[in-house]
């Protein structure tokens, strides 16, 4: 089973990084690009069947730290 | 007094040799060595240290995958215990990856790589890492750090400022910390975590160009805290 888990940083927390690939977007001659913020996108393949509160606990223990990141679990065939 | 401190090494730590160092020539005992993959700790430690470095690369997030391998879990239950553990930089970031410590540590609010010389104000002596500093007094210690800015929720600032675990902060802008800290401690007081480099900081006498003596006095502080206590 395919697993997408979206990670992003909580709105409020600074995102230096969003910032500077923002800044670097504006220096190409993109206009009208008002904010960027940078996350993760992490892809699990496991076994079919695996229930949603494993996964959420996966995201809670390590693959996003709460006190920062907001995570979002997505399901469902591979795309 | 016997003074008996473990220096844990992840993959990647790189200043854990310093570590290692700066405890023997202010204790004059060899610091024990610990490796990550090991599932327990010497018996009657006076101090974990956990070191700076790119644990693990820094992948997935500073300090994250360091603090799920098998050394953290006896190093939980010993700061549990109530073991003094310092962890410096990147052994900070363990620290609150492993949840012994709230907050966490972002990336420098400038995205540079920091490094050199900062001023730290000392906001709490009532604390064995801390006991020999005057309160308010300001202190030289090297930073070295990509990821060092500080970050915690307004109502978790505040309760650490109003319990005194605050234990420094920045006297000058370094990376963008909330409330400019640089040095968190645990409920307890046990555990302190700071993004300095004390053991950078360690020549008897003051030498600017060697990170200066006030790394030392840090830990002379642990010592003396432990001989009076």
């Amino acid at each position: 089973m395919q697993v997408r888990v979206l990670v992003r940083l909580k709105p409020g927390v600074l995102d230096p990084q969003g910032r500077a690939v923002h800044h670097a977007l504006e220096g190409l001659g993109f206009a009208g690009v008002e904010d960027v913020r940078v996350g993760r996108l992490i892809e699990l393949d496991v076994a079919d069947g695996t229930d949603h509160d494993t996964l959420k606990a996966m995201c809670e223990k390590l693959l996003a730290n709460t006190v920062i990141e907001s995570f979002t679990i997505e399901t469902g065939a591979a795309g | 007094m016997a003074f008996r401190a473990a220096v844990i090494t992840f993959p990647g730590s790189n200043c854990d040799r310093d570590m290692a160092t700066a405890l023997e020539a202010v204790s004059g005992q060899p610091a024990i060595r610990v490796w990550h993959g090991d599932a327990d700790l010497p018996e009657r430690l006076d101090l974990i240290a956990l070191p700076g470095g790119f644990s693990y690369g820094d992948y997935l997030r500073s300090g994250a995958m360091a603090a799920t391998s098998p050394i953290m879990r006896a190093v939980i239950a010993a700061a549990d215990r109530g073991v003094p553990v310092l962890g410096v930089c990147n052994g900070f970031q363990v620290l609150t990856e492993a949840r012994l410590l709230p907050g966490a540590l972002l990336r420098n609010a400038g995205q540079r790589f920091v490094c050199r010389t900062v001023s730290l104000t000392v906001c709490n002596t009532d604390t064995l890492f801390t006991a020999g500093f005057s309160a308010g007094e300001t202190i030289r210690i090297p930073v070295a750090h990509h990821d060092g800015n500080y970050f915690a929720d307004a109502d978790t600032l505040d309760r650490l400022e109003g319990e005194g675990r605050v234990a420094f902060r920045y006297a000058e802008a370094c990376n963008g910390s909330a409330r400019d800290i640089a040095g968190v401690l645990s409920a307890n007081g046990r555990v302190l975590g700071m993004m300095p480099h004390p053991e950078r900081a360690i020549e008897p006498a003051a030498v600017p160009a060697l990170g200066g003596a006030d790394g030392r006095r840090l830990f002379a502080n642990i010592l003396a805290s432990l001989a009076n206590a």
